[in-house]
């Protein structure tokens, strides 16, 4: 039972994802060609708000519901990992149009070749596990 | 009320639902990376046995894994109750620029030349659906994270790293864009 909130929040994430068409290999096109507003509204829009969450949440140290602080650990300080790890996502992003949480919901949708997505995405991190002590961090 | 909903929803309304699950999330003790459920998954199939990366309390992720089957049934509900299955409406100069690499104008939300079941059972189709699949994986466990993890809750928290990351993600969508998705179209 506890884990109810989690499915109807991923229900709910999958539902906005499709209907705002952030799932469309299309709009991730559209997006990248700086042809359109609509990705970069969705984002701005969810990062505008984000920013402002998390400030008041931190100014008023805000709880959750079990009562605990709300924490948000730093991430580890580099530039190579997430530069050269974020360009290989983007690379993969733009041909596949789906990140993990849209590829998925694709599948969902029906979209089975977004099966074969997922499956080598799955592949693609055991991949990094393998080689990672050879990679700049 | 379902008329509204079943019509492609506007980006203003789509974004702020977004930052509404990534509050729930932290609402519930959790954050929202949904990435973390590939080496989750790595971890859950037993490659934690033999490996320190997937040798994780893969069971404290749970939450994630439910949250991901919760997502594969919000497509799923889409397409049998909210759907209108409308062509997604993208820019003029959009479609004119996919024509070019073969890719018709949408029909619907994704294109069949790549994500119908022919194109995905021909030698073609299959590597670009394979190779996008690792490039994801492996950059996003590279990167610590994914468009969830680093644009949006990252950003969220001005965190540079994130900032850092999401140039990334950008300089590798316009390289493939613009200089490799025309050499293999």
């Amino acid at each position: 039972m506890k884990f109810i909130k989690f499915l109807l929040l991923g229900i709910v994430f999958g539902i906005i994802m499709t209907k705002s068409e952030a799932v469309s290999w299309f709009r991730i096109q559209e997006m990248f060609r700086f042809q359109a507003f609509h990705m970069y509204g969705i984002i701005g829009t969810a990062v505008t708000l984000g920013v402002a969450g998390v400030a008041l949440i931190k100014k008023f140290n805000i709880r959750d519901y079990q009562g605990n602080p709300i924490v948000f650990s730093p991430k580890d300080k580099s530039v190579s990992r997430y530069l050269l790890g974020g360009s290989i996502f983007g690379l993969g992003w733009a041909l596949s149009g789906a990140c993990p949480g849209p590829i998925v919901v694709n599948v969902g949708y029906g979209y089975w070749a977004m099966a074969i997505v997922f499956f080598f995405a799955l592949v693609g991190t055991y991949l990094y596990d393998v080689i990672k002590n050879k990679l700049p961090h | 009320m379902i008329e509204l909903l079943t019509q492609p929803w506007s980006w203003w309304f789509s974004g702020a639902m977004i930052a509404a699950i990534m509050f729930f999330l932290l609402f519930f003790g959790q954050s929202f990376g949904f990435s973390s459920n590939l080496r989750t998954i790595c971890s859950a199939v037993g490659l934690g046995k033999t490996d320190k990366f997937f040798d994780f309390n893969w069971k404290s992720q749970m939450w994630n894994l439910v949250f991901l089957i919760g997502a594969i049934l919000g497509g799923f509900l889409t397409k049998q109750f909210l759907s209108t299955d409308v062509p997604v409406q993208i820019a003029q100069s959009t479609i004119e620029d996919l024509s070019k690499l073969g890719i018709g104008a949408p029909e619907s939300l994704q294109p069949a030349e790549i994500f119908s079941l022919e194109a995905m059972l021909s030698l073609k189709g299959f590597m670009i659906l394979a190779f996008g699949g690792l490039m994801v994986g492996f950059g996003s466990r590279y990167a610590g994270g994914c468009t969830s993890g680093h644009a949006i809750s990252g950003l969220s928290d001005l965190q540079i790293p994130s900032l850092i990351a999401v140039i990334g993600f950008f300089a590798g969508g316009l390289i493939m864009t613009f200089l490799i998705m025309p050499l293999i179209f």
